[in-house]
């Protein structure tokens, strides 16, 4: 970790690859200044990693990366202790949070972090690019909430880019809060809402067998992506009923059933 | 380029198919979201600047010669409602056959070879564009003034809203129609070194919840 006017530079690194005894193995884990990664219990032949502290961060200035990469046949769940709040600092600009996953043929990730809070005064560039080979498997949430309790919220872009054997299968943006390109609260973009939340499932037999596509209430949908891919996308009020529909969505993925 | 030619091909009379879509507004306006002019304009502004800088940068990427067939990769990565995709290919079709009949050419035979199920509307309106010698700029162009005018006359008929405060709105977003355009063609002009992951990816939620949504509607009155 770095630190100086210009913000805090961390980085913090997951590498799983198969034990040999039928588990996963995590030759890498290296926290970084406020990202903290703590080995949890494990769950079959997965490995679960907990991603901790960053309660104050990332601030303006700041920039966080984190890697995972999961090998061959090896799996990996990795979640976070607390929402992740992104704050106004006292150095100038944005801050950055940059995720790049890589998942090889036949492992899995299971990325599902708690929300990203975008508070008041905050300027927050997001960046997740997942790299998956041809039989990979990914589970992957990401949810963003609008402001803190009756609060305005901060200036907040995320992107989401997933390659799937080098071509592109999934590729979003949404830019929001203060000085985002009009038109991001109206009736075409989030109407009002204040919790968005993506969750994207890829498994290679969505190649012969994809899911239906179908409304999950008025303000979520479940859509086969151009490619072995599974999209939750949906909007909210709040939070909780954030999660409440993507979680119910992603029993029914896991169950088969979508 | 020929001002004429643009003019052609911006028409909303050329024979394109883009009449039966309302880009997604006759879902806002039977979710309440859409009751009148104001909500229209921010209706309109939203899409511009997500769907809309997507479709055109994609648009002024194929006039300036960037690989058809990986822009429509980037498509359909940049469209995660199947429901989208399904129209955006079956405009794409149209105007295939609407371009080619008007400005034939080799590069549109050969895109159409590629796609006979259509390829993504954006990708065939840059191909045209090339064909009726028209640049990156206007291809941008053409298709921001469909992203909004095509929910505005949709909103004409579904509201009765009168059609000056429509034709009023469209107007009041030309200047931020200007600024998209240009970053339009910004994207594009990286495109070409860059590869099309560098294009802008903005997505609207609610667009695409309304998508589907619409689609599993037994009766409407426009096709998306």
């Amino acid at each position: 970790m770095t630190s100086g006017a210009s913000g805090v530079r961390a980085a913090a690194r997951i590498g799983a690859r198969p034990d040999g005894r039928g588990g996963t193995a995590l030759p890498t884990l290296e926290s970084g200044g406020p990202l903290a990664l703590r080995r949890t219990r494990a769950s079959g032949s997965e490995a679960r990693v907990m991603l901790v502290g960053a309660m104050s961060g990332p601030l303006g200035g700041d920039h966080f990366t984190v890697t995972a990469e999961v090998a061959e046949g090896a799996r990996l769940h990795v979640g976070s202790a607390a929402a992740t709040i992104a704050l106004p600092g006292q150095a100038k600009g944005e801050a950055r949070y940059d995720v790049r996953l890589k998942v090889d043929d036949g492992g899995e990730l299971r990325w599902l972090p708690e929300q990203l809070i975008s508070a008041n005064g905050s300027d927050l560039r997001v960046a997740t690019r997942v790299e998956l080979a041809a039989g990979a498997r990914l589970t992957l949430r990401e949810e963003q909430v609008l402001g803190r309790a009756g609060e305005e919220p901060g200036r907040l872009s995320s992107r989401l880019t997933v390659l799937l054997d080098g071509r592109p299968l999934f590729d979003q943006e949404l830019s929001c809060g203060p000085g985002a390109p009009g038109g991001w609260d109206g009736p075409a973009v989030l109407g009002g809402h204040r919790a968005l939340g993506q969750l994207l499932v890829v498994r290679p037999e969505y190649v012969t067998r994809p899911v239906e596509p179908r409304s999950l209430g008025e303000y979520a949908a479940l859509t086969p992506l151009a490619g072995p891919g599974a999209l939750v996308t949906a909007v909210a009020a709040d939070a909780l009923q954030l999660r409440r529909t993507l979680d119910e969505a992603l029993r029914e993925l896991d169950r088969g059933t979508g | 380029m020929s001002r004429a030619a643009l003019l052609v091909l911006a028409d909303g009379r050329f024979p394109a198919g883009g009449h039966a879509h309302s880009g997604g507004a006759e879902a806002a306006v039977k979710a309440g979201r859409i009751t009148g002019a104001a909500d229209l304009e921010e209706f309109c502004r939203g899409r511009l600047h997500t769907a809309g800088l997507v479709s055109a940068s994609l648009a002024a990427a194929a006039a300036l010669g960037v690989d058809p067939v990986e822009l429509d990769g980037a498509a359909d990565a940049r469209t995660p409602s199947p429901a989208l995709r399904i129209a955006a290919r079956k405009l794409g079709r149209q105007l295939m056959r609407a371009g080619r009949a008007t400005w034939p050419s080799a590069e549109l035979d050969a895109l159409a070879g590629r796609f006979p199920k259509g390829a993504h509307q954006p990708v065939v309106l840059g191909v045209v564009a090339r064909a009726a010698g028209l640049g990156a700029d206007d291809a941008a162009y053409c298709s921001l003034y469909e992203c909004v005018s095509g929910p505005a006359s949709a909103v004409v008929r579904l509201l009765s809203l009168d059609p000056f405060d429509a034709t009023g709105v469209l107007a009041g977003l030309a200047p931020e129609l200007d600024v998209v355009a240009q970053r339009a063609v910004e994207g594009a002009r990286c495109a070409v070194e860059g590869g099309v992951g560098v294009l802008p990816a903005g997505g609207a939620p609610l667009l695409e919840i309304g998508a589907e949504a619409h689609a599993a509607w037994a009766v409407r009155l426009f096709a998306s």
